[in-house]
């Protein structure tokens, strides 16, 4: 919940505000070279208005004064669209973004009940990683991370990626075996992927307890260079302001009622604030999918789960790589501000409830001390809780359903942070051309009714 | 907290239960075909209020209780006995 602090009311990117502070502190001292500078900037005209951010950027707001635009606008609730797509997190607008860009399809409205990126991407440890178990998952979240790599640039808005390492933690014969199946089905991709030892674990993570004195010791890992963390509040104000400026139109606080249909095919929504006409409907939900695929009357093969984190208090630099057990159910990794987050496993029952729970605390704090029983003196900062949709197989469910034009990015489990960027890619191209790109193919619902299942439960079900 | 009011112990903390997911009647496997068998082992409702789910305290008697719950708020209403063929 403390991710999640901004009203709805008020989006403003992460510049933006910086800039308004900026005006209301500077205004006196420079007022008339200010008064000056911003008639030549309006006279100059709008089209020189500086709509990247760049160091030339900063540097002429901070002396012209001239506030900063928002990132994004408030528009009226209009009655026709070309798609419409519900859910306002990363997926959502990374569709909309891709929609935009790439295939020219402007004139889209992305509905969110609360506010931009205040769901499960709002919510999210931010660990990003691809050393999947399937070759379709390592495929897909290999794309994903190659996009995260270059999405600061792409957006022009610093989505912090930090390619800092991720290690899961082998405690046993059967974990080893595991994971040399994934380095090898990741080698197999181009991904980087290897077991190590307990001594390359011990000097990568300075911190962990590599004694055969620990209840479950260390007996190696799976060592994947290329993942780490990304800045997931950044990555949907990124998105957002980036399909802003396409023509993409985000409503925050618009709640979809129902998806009325004609025959088969989609021909709209009903929100709290208006009725829209549409062809194309886009669940791109966490924690909703179920709910959102009832109003078109279709079961889904999911199980809502809440997934909770904490932080604790910041502290200088003590863990560089992100540290998973799945033994010990718990991951570990370390802020740029200095907090450690902890995260596990989901809750073990179906709930919508976003309480955090006392004994998560307890369970998460006493399997970080049998990790690395020195950060004991350190004290929890605060908890959260988010939604997961959970599939059978631990796979999403990515593509058309029988509802002509109601068309599904749902059912990411823990994992949809980490593939935001490819699936918005893939669902705008299946959105624009109707044709499922190779990448999600595997991932349809039909797989559940024919028995193909993609079995990610070795790698994605460990504690993250 | 959840407290469930286990028919056999009484009220005990769910963490000494392990949830078994929503009570639905099993389609009889000599008879359904392939898609209606899967759908029986992978479709959930998965409602956003009062459900029907089964619980097993394994932690208590060991058995199995049929538990009405609110998936919201958590609230527990009627915890009975599971029958048939659990
Ligand atoms: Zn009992």
């Amino acid at each position: 919940m403390a991710l999640a602090s901004s009203a709805w009311t008020e989006p403003t990117g992460f510049t933006g505000t910086g800039g308004r502070e900026k005006d209301g502190v500077g205004s006196t001292k420079a007022e008339s070279r200010g008064a000056r500078l911003g008639r030549v900037a309006r006279a100059v005209g709008e089209a020189t208005r500086p709509r990247r951010y760049s160091a030339g950027a900063l540097v002429a707001h901070g002396v012209t004064g001239r506030p900063w635009r928002p990132a994004w606008r408030h528009h009226e609730l209009g009655s026709t669209y070309d798609a419409v797509i519900v859910g306002a997190g990363v997926h959502g607008l990374a569709t909309a973004y891709h929609l935009a860009r790439d295939h020219g399809v402007r004139k889209v409205a992305v509905l969110d009940k609360g506010y931009l990126g205040g769901g499960s991407s709002g919510r999210t440890s931010g660990i990003v990683w691809s050393n999947y178990l399937t070759p379709e998952g390592v495929r897909f979240y290999d794309r994903s991370l190659r996009l995260y790599g270059e999405l600061s640039g792409e957006l022009n808005f610093n989505v912090m990626f930090s390619p800092r390492g991720h290690l899961t933690l082998a405690h046993s014969d059967a974990s080893l075996r595991a994971m040399r199946w994934r380095a090898e089905v990741s080698k197999l991709h181009g991904v980087d992927s290897e077991v190590v030892g307990p001594e390359e674990v011990r000097r990568l993570v300075p911190l962990a307890d590599v004694s055969s004195r620990a209840r479950y010791p260390i007996m190696g890992a799976l060592y994947h260079p290329s993942g780490g963390t990304v800045r997931h509040d950044a990555v949907n104000w990124g998105y957002a302001r980036a399909a802003d400026a396409l023509g993409v139109e985000i409503h925050q606080g618009t709640e979809v009622l129902a998806i009325s249909t004609a025959g088969d095919r989609v021909t709209g929504v009903t929100t709290n604030r208006g009725e829209v006409s549409t062809p194309v409907v886009v669940s791109c939900t966490a924690g909703w999918a179920s709910l959102v695929s009832d109003m078109v009357g279709l079961s889904m093969p999911i199980i809502t789960r809440p997934l909770q984190a904490a932080v604790t208090e910041p502290v200088q630099v003590l863990l560089d790589a992100v540290v998973v057990s799945g033994t010990l159910d718990v991951q570990v990794s370390q802020t740029d501000r200095g907090e450690l987050v902890l995260g596990a496993s989901p809750d073990p029952f179906a709930s919508y409830s976003m309480r955090g729970s006392l004994e998560f605390t307890e369970e998460v704090a006493g399997r970080v001390l049998q990790l690395m029983p020195s950060v004991a003196p350190m004290r929890l900062l605060r908890q959260w809780s988010g939604l997961c949709d959970i599939t059978p197989d631990l796979s999403p469910i990515m593509g058309p359903t029988p509802v002509e034009g109601f068309l599904v990015d749902v059912g990411w489990g823990t994992n949809g942070f980490m593939a935001g960027p490819a699936a918005g890619q893939a669902m705008a191209e299946l959105v624009a051309t109707s044709r499922t790109p190779e990448l999600m193919a595997a991932f349809d619902l039909a797989r559940f009714a024919e028995g193909r299942l993609v079995e990610e439960r070795d790698a994605a079900g460990v504690g993250h | 907290m959840i407290l469930i009011p286990c028919p056999h112990c009484g009220p005990r903390n769910a963490s000494e239960f392990a949830w078994k997911g929503e009570h639905r009647p099993r389609p009889d496997p000599a008879r359904a075909s392939p898609a209606e068998w899967r759908s029986y082992l992978y479709h959930r409702a998965n409602p956003c209020g009062w459900t029907t789910e089964v619980w097993f305290h394994r932690a208590g008697c060991r058995r199995y209780v049929t538990v009405e719950r609110h998936t919201l708020t958590n609230e527990v209403r009627r915890a009975v006995p599971a029958g048939g063929e659990r």
